[in-house]
């Protein structure tokens, strides 16, 4: 359950309150008993890391999901939402953190979509595109109503979003990664125009991964940990560090680097790699990339959204090509292998998004676990079962899944054993190298400690791991080696004794902005 | 408020003893529809409840049957095959030309195959027409629907061009040219069941041994059920693919020989329609269109569903246009089903909140490749 929180505010005050809210996907409690209140005229921001359930609570508030448990109360009364245009109905609406527009339809009709205003002959479209272009005159962005959304740059798109919430002239308003986006200029816009919308009572609910600039906005701040409140408190009392502390919970051992074990001889080498931009070829998400690990060594990739370290991973996987250079194992090219050759000679991936990338939901832990080493137990034309079971259940044992056995489906594992799966199948394949991408993504932090524990065990028996995180703390725990990457290049490169301000200036975390097409690359997810 | 544990579900609050009946109706559907119609029939009918007649409506089913398991593997591969009935057509027309014998005008002589020649050569034609399918969805992107679709026209125009829009109606052969025997399948018996039914049972029999006890079956179902994922695994997703369109264009042949020899004679328009009898049975059997869940059992039971409907609809007496209408409704019902049965499941894969998969798949619909980049 949630630690009380020290500051009750006056029933007044409150227009949305949620009461112990707990919702359940599968085996993963994704909000544990939360209590939240939003209050009238106020900007409440929710502060947490990726996965403490952010955006479930903000989409069971804006009716988009139901809770599996709790209440909500409107003004004090009792209310339940069947859907999003239900809460919309009730003055609730939403930016969501994914953009939700119709790429293929004009601005003036994703504004509109849902609710066209009638006129005499079907649709006013005349009315529509004069209330756009008001509300792009209040947004200060020039944009015409009639150009197709899938024509705007990602920052104006999101603007388009913020605007079609605006439309609808809700009381509470909630904005889940409003900026990731937009330029610094066009932040300040959009702060102008909350501050605007509180003055006239409206109620703003905002998060944002960085941090910063959700200080400058807020009035109360709410942190949420692993789906339960940890801390709520007025917003001029607090400062960076009370978030942050309160985010991460106390240090939590993610543990430090093996030791004890000699590195052995460069196992992947990666050189001069380019990978282009596959929408604008000119453009090089990763730019002329050297880099070696050894066997038994564990390197980190640390760097922003779109430093291109998935690119990176996914060239030396196999999955996308290089533009130029090589990527030698063990001393052999592999460059111009497919990605089951390279599994076959030792080299695996485990990809940032299991659920896309990584599980076939359709199919047993089992099943799952042992697809990527189907031939260690095919026997003449035909797979032995016994041999399949044995190896998947030493597997299962070995990774620590705990699951009801083999023969379970995959869909009821929690997300942390689920990442074990996967990282189980590929360590069945015996692998020399290993890259994980963002091995500790929405999964718990016990989890997330296991998953390390696992690495630095794979390690200090020779394997050589890369790993890719953009949580800095993570960076400081059994990595021997920090690589940070800052638009497709590496910016630099510490040892395991560095600092989190050395990582993240190095990331381009601290630059405000320098490029403001580029300005989504400096932000984090935290 | 009680902290509801992960499996309960909201939607059926119902006792458990009743919840599991409901469970074993719902998964076990297709094959209680079976004994259902046939208590039915059998009942409405003298005629319906005898060895011959289920005989007799069991070589009926197998045409469909053997076409259904070719469909079922590409199904599961998440893909749709809409040629099936165009190459089931052409296969005959082909087996009818090659046994009127092939005249080689530069050599001066007519060449006379024998049947099991001509029975290899019109399946090698059928994983040709697969073959093309497979390259077209594999390797040049082209969605499954189109590309088997302009291959529905295609191979049936060249079915009609081969005759002219005519039937072959000799079928026989000639002791004298050592080509008889094609009437074999259609209407000998081994052990008193038509070949024709052996022929599918054999059919399903490797087809299940495929699926369940080999690596292609797993790397099928795997990349049925999440392509991306299968192919960071390591599996050759592409080879499966062309593949599965291989062995349905084959299944597609075998049964064009059976009807051809059946009839004992092969017309161009033959077959038309079939294959939205065979996506039927497949879907009948509880496979998912979306790929990745099926198996033959179901499929078998799902062709023999269809067929046992129609047939007994025809010795009850019931217009031809009603059987039309009963065939649809079963249909119908059995998608209804379908997306019943695996509504929990999809709830139980969708991940935690606030976890980067989520809003990733809800995305994958009107993705624009501009948000895409900025990932990770």
């Amino acid at each position: 359950m949630n630690a009380a929180p020290e500051f009750e505010p006056a029933a007044s005050d409150t227009v949305l309150a949620a009461r112990n809210i707990v919702k359940t996907y599968g085996g993963t409690h994704a909000l544990k008993g939360v209590n939240f209140d939003i209050r009238r005229g106020k900007v409440t921001t929710l502060f947490g890391e990726n996965g403490a359930g952010k955006s479930t609570l903000m989409k069971i508030l804006s009716g988009v999901t139901m809770p599996t448990s709790g209440s909500i109360e409107l003004d004090g009364q009792s209310v339940t939402f069947s859907s999003s245009s239900d809460a919309r109905d009730r003055g609730i609406s939403i930016i969501h953190q994914e953009l939700s527009l119709a790429p293929n339809l004009s601005v003036r009709d994703n504004i509109f979509m849902g609710r066209e205003i009638r006129g005499a002959t079907g649709v006013d479209f005349a009315e529509e595109a004069r209330q756009t272009q008001l509300l792009m005159a209040g947004l200060e962005e020039d944009i015409d109503p009639l150009t197709l959304v899938q024509d705007l740059r990602l920052g104006q798109q999101q603007i388009v979003e913020i605007a079609r919430a605006l439309s609808v002239d809700s009381r509470i308003l909630i904005m889940d990664e409003p900026t990731s986006a937009l330029s610094a200029t066009e932040v300040e816009v959009l702060f102008r125009v909350i501050r605007d919308l509180t003055a006239r009572g409206v109620s703003i609910v905002y998060i944002s991964h960085h941090l910063e600039e959700a200080l400058q906005i807020t009035d109360h701040a709410v942190v949420l940990r692993d789906g339960s409140i940890t801390a709520t408190a007025n917003a001029r009392l607090i400062n960076l560090e009370w978030i942050v502390r309160n985010m991460v919970g106390e240090n939590f051992d993610l543990g430090s680097p093996p030791t004890g074990h000699a590195f052995g001889e460069v196992a992947l080498s990666i050189d001069n790699v380019s990978v282009a931009d596959a929408a604008s070829p000119e453009r090089s998400l990763v730019d002329r990339l050297s880099l070696d690990v050894r066997g038994g060594e564990i390197v980190c990739i640390y760097g922003l959204m779109g430093a291109g370290r998935t690119e990176l991973l996914e060239c030396v996987a196999g999955r996308l090509p290089a533009a130029g250079g090589r990527i030698l194992l063990e001393g052999a090219d592999i460059s111009r292998l497919g990605i089951a050759e390279r599994i076959a000679r030792g080299l695996v991936l485990v990809p940032e998004d299991r659920q896309r990338d990584g599980l076939v939901q359709t199919m047993s832990v089992g099943a799952n676990l042992s697809l990527a080493s189907i031939s260690a137990f095919v026997k003449g034309m035909f797979l032995s079962r016994s041999q399949e079971r044995s190896l998947v259940d030493g597997s299962i044992r070995d990774v620590r899944v705990k699951t009801a056995g083999g023969a379970a489906p995959i869909g009821s594992l929690s997300g942390g054993n689920q990442q074990k799966v996967v990282i189980g199948k590929m360590l069945t394949t015996n692998p020399r190298v290993m890259l994980l991408d963002e091995p500790s993504r929405g999964i718990d932090i016990g989890a997330k400690a296991e998953v390390f524990r696992l690495l630095s065990e794979r390690a200090a028996r020779g394997l050589a791991v890369v790993f890719s995180t953009s949580e800095v703390t993570e960076c400081l725990s059994i990595a021997h080696r920090i690589i940070v990457m800052h638009r497709g290049r590496i910016s630099a490169e510490f040892g395991a004794d560095a600092t989190k301000e050395e990582i993240m200036a190095a990331s381009g975390e601290a630059v405000i902005a320098d490029h403001e097409e580029h300005r989504s690359y400096h932000r984090d997810r935290r | 408020m009680t902290d509801a544990s992960p499996d309960s579900s909201r939607s059926r609050p119902k006792a458990s003893a009743g919840f599991s009946l409901a469970k074993l109706l719902l998964e076990g559907r297709a094959f209680f529809a079976l004994i259902a119609i046939i208590v039915v029939f059998s009942l409405l009918s003298p005629y319906y409840f005898t060895l011959g007649n289920f005989l007799t409506m069991a070589s009926h089913v197998a045409i469909f049957g053997i076409l259904a398991v070719g469909m079922l593997l590409v199904i599961l591969n998440g893909g749709i095959d809409l040629s099936v009935g165009s190459t089931l057509g052409f296969s005959g027309v082909i087996a009818g030309f090659l046994m009127q014998g092939v005249q080689l005008t530069a050599l001066g002589v007519i060449l006379f195959a024998p049947v099991w020649v001509v029975a290899v050569l019109v399946c090698v034609l059928g994983a040709l027409v697969g073959l093309v399918n497979g390259v077209l969805i594999a390797w040049l992107k082209v969605p499954a629907f189109v590309a088997t679709l302009g291959m529905l026209y295609v191979v049936r125009g060249a079915a009609l061009l081969m005759t002219n829009g005519l039937t072959y109606n000799d079928l026989g052969g000639k002791p004298e040219l050592g080509n008889t025997g094609f009437d074999w399948l259609g209407f000998n018996r081994l052990l008193d069941i038509p070949v024709g039914v052996l022929a599918m049972v054999v059919i399903a029999l490797i087809g299940s041994i495929i699926l369940n006890r080999t690596a292609f079956g797993r790397w099928l179902y795997a990349s049925g059920g999440n392509e991306r994922a299968a192919e960071l695994s390591g599996v050759p997703v592409k080879k499966v693919q062309v593949s599965v369109y291989m062995l349905s264009g084959i299944c597609a042949s075998v049964a064009g020989l059976i009807l051809s020899s059946e009839l004992t004679s092969a017309g161009p328009t033959a077959g038309t329609s079939y294959e939205l009898t065979a996506i039927a049975a497949v879907v009948i059997g509880g496979a998912a269109l979306t790929g990745g869940r099926g198996n033959i059992r179901g499929t078998l039971v799902g062709a023999f569903v269809i067929g046992f409907l129609s047939d007994g609809l025809v010795i009850i007496g019931v217009s031809a246009y009603w059987q039309t209408v009963f065939t649809g409704a079963v249909i119908v019902l059995a998608v209804l089903l379908n997306a019943i049965q695996y509504r929990p499941r999809a709830r139980l894969s969708s991940p935690a909140g606030g976890s980067p998969t989520s809003p990733k798949k809800d995305k994958a619909g009107t993705a624009d490749p501009a948000l895409e980049k900025t990932a990770g």
